[in-house]
């Protein structure tokens, strides 16, 4: 594919531009100004980047006031500390209370790689998506990246936005435009579909690629927003066929939960989960975790062969939408 | 508002206002707590008396709109009290004081802890330990950032200090200079179980909050002289957010439940709801 990118840029050139047109935006961090990519925003903006120091519960509840005082907090952090540290506050100060605060978790995932599991954030998405009232959005490049932020600051509500420092391609067309709680389907297939999301996306784009070369033809829909996650596009994609998701997360309640959740209620179809298998990962860079754990392009395609195998004597009754 | 320059009249009749809202509010709660069969009417009747301070005259809001964008902010940080704060705020005018009655009944915006996006008034969720302060420094800081003058008011128990999350909220606003917020700390010396100092010991606590950057003064929290007094004197210090701790007693009001762990969170029978009620005496006027 094409040029890789740090989808870090695209998240604090956002901020920028939002903060330029609204100045009820504000930046709130804990140490994290440069990991957060926000030291052209503290230039920019000095007095609306409230560093917190390392306190993640106090960073939270301060986002929570921030909103009761009118602003539009964007509060930045290592996406591991930043949920599971302040899980109380997350669930009661901004889900419950309906806090209009935006929760960006940086280097999600294993972006960390050899700092190891203390620092991997692969549960985030279960743990914010089981909680009522958040939207939670991942991102899948800089242009969606930015256009989520665009979408979180003109929501009125608790937004987690999962961000990562992987270097990804750009994996929308040109025009793209991003809906909270839509699917996006990059490529369209007829025997198997592949859901994914954030640094994914591009792993099963190339692996429907592979794919074609040997018959099979994938549909990719990159699911952003995990809650609300997007039925309609789920139920088309079951009505279609089997499906693999893909997620760097574990596959106890990420996306591929939730994307099961809503199969096993509208439209039973074989799925396969590719994600962390519920333990801790060894020492490793991201990229050696993924090819670990079997997140890669080929691993994918040989999942979906021996799936589409399975399934081929297997058929499925009425299309629920009649 | 007046507050800075309150005459000795003026302060007078601010002390009696918030000694009658302190008996209403004691009076409610018991009964909402007797009716709904649970609640904490210990830590209720503790705090009546701040409570009543505040809703009688400190606290610059306007029940009719309360969403102002400018007006004074109260957090109850200790939301098991919630009986006491629904009393104070029915008797302010956010809510009818007929609904009372639903404390805790089924489907009643009046749950066992307050929820701002049912209760008018409540401005934010609270029930687990140790939120309302980091909430409180982030509405402190939102007055500084947008040039408000609004002030913003914060309750907290004191066995609820054993919440790390408090002391990291302490830190923020002293290196912040939020001389708009005041924190109350109702020093009952009692928590669920014990007395705090058995428990977790919390002195020497004004050392410990001027350590961490704070101007703290120590009054008896079930005084409203002492309170109306204290609330005309804030911010303490220039430059520095204000603490005050409010030294109470646990039951407040009823003798046979003054001091006492148990009605932390033991509910009155129908008899000491009776008995409580004569001890508390009704409305002079």
């Amino acid at each position: 594919m094409n040029t890789l990118h740090d989808c870090r840029k695209a998240f604090s050139k956002a901020l920028i531009e939002l903060a330029e047109a609204d100045p009820r935006i504000v930046a709130v961090v804990n140490d994290s100004v440069g990991s957060s990519n926000l030291k052209d925003f503290k230039q920019r903006f000095p007095d609306r980047l409230i560093n917190v120091g390392i306190a993640e519960q106090n960073m939270v509840g301060i986002g929570a006031g921030l909103a009761n005082g009118g602003l539009v907090p964007f509060v930045c952090g290592a996406s591991c500390f930043l949920t599971g540290r302040a899980l109380e506050q997350v669930k009661v100060d901004l889900g419950y209370s309906r806090s209009n605060v935006k929760l960006c978790g940086m280097s999600s995932g294993v972006a960390y790689g050899e700092l190891g599991p203390t620092h991997h954030s692969i549960e985030d998405l279960a743990w914010t998506r089981a909680i009522a009232n958040m939207t939670v959005v991942v991102p899948a490049d800089p242009a969606e990246t930015s256009a989520a932020m665009h979408a979180a600051a003109a929501y009125d509500g608790p937004v987690f936005l999962r961000l990562s420092r992987m270097p990804v391609p750009d994996v929308h067309p040109a025009g793209y435009e991003f809906q909270l709680g839509r699917g996006a389907l990059l490529r369209g297939g007829t025997h198997l579909t592949l859901i994914a999301n954030g640094v994914m996306v591009c792993r099963a784009l190339e692996a429907a690629a592979l794919l074609e070369e040997e018959g099979i033809s994938a549909a990719v829909l990159n699911m952003a927003t995990v809650r609300p996650i997007d039925r309609t596009a789920i139920v088309e994609a079951a009505a279609m066929g089997p499906i693999i998701t893909i997620e760097e997360h574990t596959v106890y309640g990420g996306l591929g939960g939730a994307v099961a959740e809503v199969v096993v209620e509208s439209h039973p179809v074989r799925m396969r989960m590719l994600g962390f298998p519920g333990e801790f990962a060894p020492t490793g860079s991201p990229e050696f975790l993924f090819e670990h754990f079997g997140l890669t392009p080929d691993n994918i395609r040989r999942a979906a062969l021996k799936l589409v195998e399975e399934c081929a004597g297997v058929t499925y009754a009425t299309d629920p939408r009649g | 508002m007046q507050h800075a320059s309150q005459s000795p009249a003026d302060r007078e009749v601010a002390v009696a206002a918030a000694a009658r809202l302190a008996r209403r509010i004691r009076r409610h709660s018991l009964q909402m707590v007797h009716s709904a069969g649970l609640g904490h009417p210990g830590g209720d009747m503790s705090s009546a008396d701040i409570l009543a301070a505040l809703y009688s005259g400190v606290l610059r809001i306007n029940p009719a709109d309360p969403a102002a964008p400018g007006r004074d902010r109260f957090i109850m940080s200790k939301g098991h009290c919630s009986a006491a704060l629904y009393s104070a705020l029915a008797e302010a005018g956010y809510v009818p004081v007929e609904r009372l009655s639903e404390y805790m009944k089924p489907l009643s915006m009046l749950n066992g802890h307050p929820d701002r996006n049912k209760v008018p008034g409540v401005e934010a969720n609270t029930g687990p330990l140790g939120h309302g302060l980091p909430i409180a420094v982030g509405v402190a800081k939102a007055a500084r950032i947008s040039g408000g003058d609004w002030r913003t008011f914060v309750l907290t128990g004191d066995g609820e200090l054993q919440e790390g999350s408090n002391w990291e909220a302490a830190m923020a606003a002293s290196h912040f200079q939020l001389d708009n917020l005041t924190l109350i700390v109702d020093r009952n010396r009692l928590q669920q179980g014990d007395r705090t100092e058995s428990t977790i010991t919390l002195e020497p606590l004004a050392e410990r909050w001027r350590a961490f950057g704070w101007a703290v003064r120590e009054i008896d929290g079930n005084d409203p002289a002492a309170l109306v007094s204290a609330f005309s004197q804030i911010p303490f210090e220039t430059g520095k957010p204000s603490c005050v701790i409010a030294n109470t007693r646990k039951g407040c009001g009823v003798s046979f439940m003054e001091d006492r762990a148990e009605w932390h969170h033991r509910v009155p029978t129908a008899v000491e709801l009776a008995a409580a009620l004569i001890e508390l005496g009704e409305d002079s006027e």
